[in-house]
């Protein structure tokens, strides 16, 4: 039940890049995605930074091979997955006892939002084919059979922390012996919905989002996705390629606090990374990075700086919240940032929190700000908090 | 490792709160539409509580609390919740506010209710559960894999895993449906499979389970849980269902009863009558979608009613004739013939 699973392949797609050399070329030059919102029609154009993603549904659709009349989700889901399957080296996934297991919040709810301005008119018109993925799991079907993967497929929504639950979903399958090869992760495309959603929460920020810091306004949203290719020792080893890393560790715990707030003292965030490091067998000074939920609101970045005090006070290992390049992703979030967390053990290098300029005063730590190369960069714990309490922390060790 | 069901908490179509109303009286709704009957919510949550609970959210937490108080457990290691639509009535509200006021002067109160994450994180709330929570959205596989899911939480060690299926139909999802032509334009008598028209009929409820290692008091044990994607042959689900009777050391002749998903729309029964021509030949079926409607997470009330007739040992008086006392029971569900969930329920 313990046996090592190894990331073999990854892949990803946000506002910082379409690819993960392209991701890390801007985590690389400190530079943020954020910006005018151009290609989603929304009245909120203008009033709010957002990391979006500037490629069209019909280039997304050309690059995928999919139609461009697909939902936003899936096309970026298609993306990412194929560049970790691509980056694996496996072409025959269909093959073998193959997992996908995928996250998002919205589904096809893009497509939703244009039927939904038809329908209201008329119960009789609107496009049926724009709700016909508007279902999350429709959105992870057109992906798995793009990829001809059937042998297991499951979608998983628990608000911001879906994807890192469906990474380890696939890593305690192949640990029983259920499957070989798990491609997981999640995407989120941004949507009318989300935006105008988090808007009425009054917790996007009008400028850019600055995690950890005393003066923090809120979030941006992003979109995105990102995926691993989780594979066991037996078919690493017929990999013609070395490992990225490890998942090591992972836990899922619940705030049960309240359902959009997180609890003062970060209950379930404490739990999560807890529970994650004892799955792993570390202590929390073993951890040389922390890759932080760390959205920018004012809520989560002292929940989460509290339960990290209570876990790690008095030594503190590097933290950044990556989310001040990409926005918050919502159900790619855990997806992308597992991705920037093999990336950082591969290459020994950690990201900077951009924009921190105010320590909390809360606590003693304050996050990395410049882009740092040429560290040790052993185990990575990266942390996912959603709404309703549900805090999932992931741990990537070196091979 | 073997699972077992504990205990139960339904909200259906049916009086499935109430034993004895339910073995007596079955009921048939008309119309195209099943809606769920739901019980005085004060008996399961506080008032003030059930008061800023959207429907689905109230049908879930209400099965989940009954679920709990028959198993005796007060707090589950996990919460595992499979959802295929998720929180529909909140996200058709912030939608239509929405496009209504132009992205303007909305409230948040509808957003905040329509992740799918809702149900299983206020059944957290209300126990102050901080274990294992996570909720599936996988169309007609959400049962099925949140029920895995547990299943690798009890072999990993945790027990009295709460998991559960939850769906709801609203005005608009009944109205967008019914425009693929999945539901019958009216329903004549009682039984799905009587009527030959085109579409089956919509339903909608709510079904919680606890999970143990523990067969002590026990309904019922999940023996064997297998779900087949897109099948490309009929064929390839009766070969499954025999690979998996072999794999418990049974056959065809030990099941006492067949529950089938069998839903009364000609398009979708072709597998359904493929396999009582085939495999379940002789055998006595009870297609369940006449009790429940059809929904993707319907399987969760297939298997509350299975493990009701395997842990009471009594068949409602207007079932089908069935040899007592029951062994073993076959669930042979499919959503729109594209999700396949095969279960082998035993007595414990």
């Amino acid at each position: 039940m313990n046996a090592p699973v190894f990331i073999a392949g990854l892949g990803v797609v946000s506002a910082i890049g379409h690819n993960a050399q392209d991701c890390l070329g801007a985590l690389s030059m400190e530079k943020a995605g954020m910006g005018e919102l151009e290609l989603l029609r929304s009245l909120q154009q203008g009033k709010l930074p957002v990391a979006e993603i500037k490629l069209s549904n019909q280039q997304l659709a050309s690059m995928t091979g999919l139609s461009p009349g697909t939902p936003r989700t899936a096309l970026l889901s298609a993306l990412a997955a194929g560049e970790a399957i691509k980056d694996a080296g496996m072409e025959n996934v269909q093959n073998s006892r193959t997992g996908f297991i995928s996250a998002n919040t919205v589904g096809g709810m893009d497509k939703t939002e244009e039927f939904f301005e038809s329908f209201m008119k008329d119960p009789a018109s609107g496009k049926l084919h724009d709700v016909v993925h508007h279902e999350c799991g429709a959105i992870t079907e057109i992906v798995a059979d793009h990829f001809g993967i059937h042998h297991f497929i499951s979608t998983v929504s628990t608000a911001c922390s879906s994807s890192a639950n469906a990474v380890f979903t696939g890593a305690r399958m192949i640990r029983h012996g259920l499957l070989d090869i798990a491609v997981v992760g999640g995407a989120d495309a941004l949507t009318r919905f989300t935006l105008n959603g988090f808007n009425t929460l009054m917790i996007l920020d009008k400028k850019y989002c600055k995690p950890f810091d005393e003066h923090r306004n809120g979030l941006n949203l992003g979109e995105g996705a990102g995926y691993l290719v989780l594979v066991s020792e037996k078919i690493m080893k017929q990999l013609n390629k070395s490992a990225y890393c490890t998942l090591a560790g992972y836990s899922n715990a619940n705030d049960a606090y309240h359902q959009t707030a997180s609890s003062p003292e970060g209950t379930g965030s404490y739990l999560a990374m807890k529970q994650a490091l004892a799955s792993a067998g570390l202590k929390p000074g073993d951890i040389d990075y922390i890759n932080l939920h760390g959205t920018g609101t004012s809520n989560n970045d002292i929940a989460e700086g509290t339960a990290i005090k209570l876990l790690f006070d008095p030594v503190y290992p590097k933290m950044s919240s990556t989310k001040s390049f990409t926005g918050h992703t919502l159900g790619a979030s855990g997806g992308i940032e597992a991705v920037f967390s093999a990336l950082a053990i591969r290459d020994g290098i950690i990201y900077p929190n951009l924009r921190f300029e105010t320590p909390m005063k809360e606590f003693s730590f304050t996050p990395v700000v410049r882009f740092l190369k040429d560290r040790r960069v052993r185990h990575v714990l990266s942390n996912s908090f959603g709404f309703g309490g549900n805090c999932s922390s992931l741990i990537f060790s070196a091979c | 490792m073997k699972v077992y069901i504990r205990s139960a908490g339904n909200i259906s179509p049916q009086h499935s709160l109430d034993k004895e109303l339910f073995l007596g009286h079955r009921i048939a709704q008309g119309g195209s539409r099943m809606t769920a009957l739901e019980p005085d919510y004060t008996h399961f949550v506080d008032a003030k509580m059930i008061r800023r609970m959207s429907r689905i959210v109230k049908m879930g937490v209400a099965a989940a609390m009954e679920c709990l108080r028959a198993g005796g457990i007060q707090m589950p290691e996990a919460i595992i919740t499979g959802t295929a639509y998720g929180c529909l009535e909140d996200t058709g509200i912030f939608l239509r506010r929405m496009i209504d006021n132009k992205e303007e002067l909305l409230s948040p109160t509808a957003f905040i209710q329509s992740t799918h994450n809702t149900v299983g994180a206020q059944i957290a709330l209300l126990l102050k559960c901080h274990g294992y929570n996570n909720t599936i959205v996988h169309r007609g596989f959400s049962f099925e894999n949140a029920l895995m899911d547990a299943r690798l939480l009890l072999q990993e060690g945790a027990d009295n895993i709460l998991t559960g299926a939850v769906d709801e139909i609203t005005a608009d999802s009944h109205a967008i449906l019914s425009r693929f032509g999945i539901y019958k334009k009216e329903m004549h008598g009682p039984g799905i499979p009587e009527d030959q028209k085109k579409g089956t009929v919509a339903g909608e409820g709510a079904s919680f389970f606890l999970l143990t290692h523990q067969a002590q008091g026990a309904l019922a044990e999940i023996r064997h849980l297998e779900t087949i994607y897109k099948p490309k042959h009929f064929g390839d689900v009766e070969n499954r269902i025999q690979q998996l009777l072999l794999e418990s050391s049974l056959t065809i002749d030990d099941v006492d009863l067949v529950i089938t998903g069998h839903n009364g729309d000609p398009a979708h029964d072709e597998i359904d009558i493929y396999l009582s021509d085939t495999i379940f030949r002789n055998k006595t079926t009870f297609p369940f979608k006449q009790l429940s409607g059809e929904y993707p997470t319907a399987s969760g009330f297939a298997l509350w009613l299975t493990s009701g007739l395997i842990g009471g040992q009594k068949a409602p008086e207007w079932f089908p004739a069935i040899p007592l006392p029951l062994k073993h029971i076959l669930i042979c569900n499919h959503d729109l013939n594209a999700h396949h969930a095969l279960y082998l329920i035993s007595a414990c």
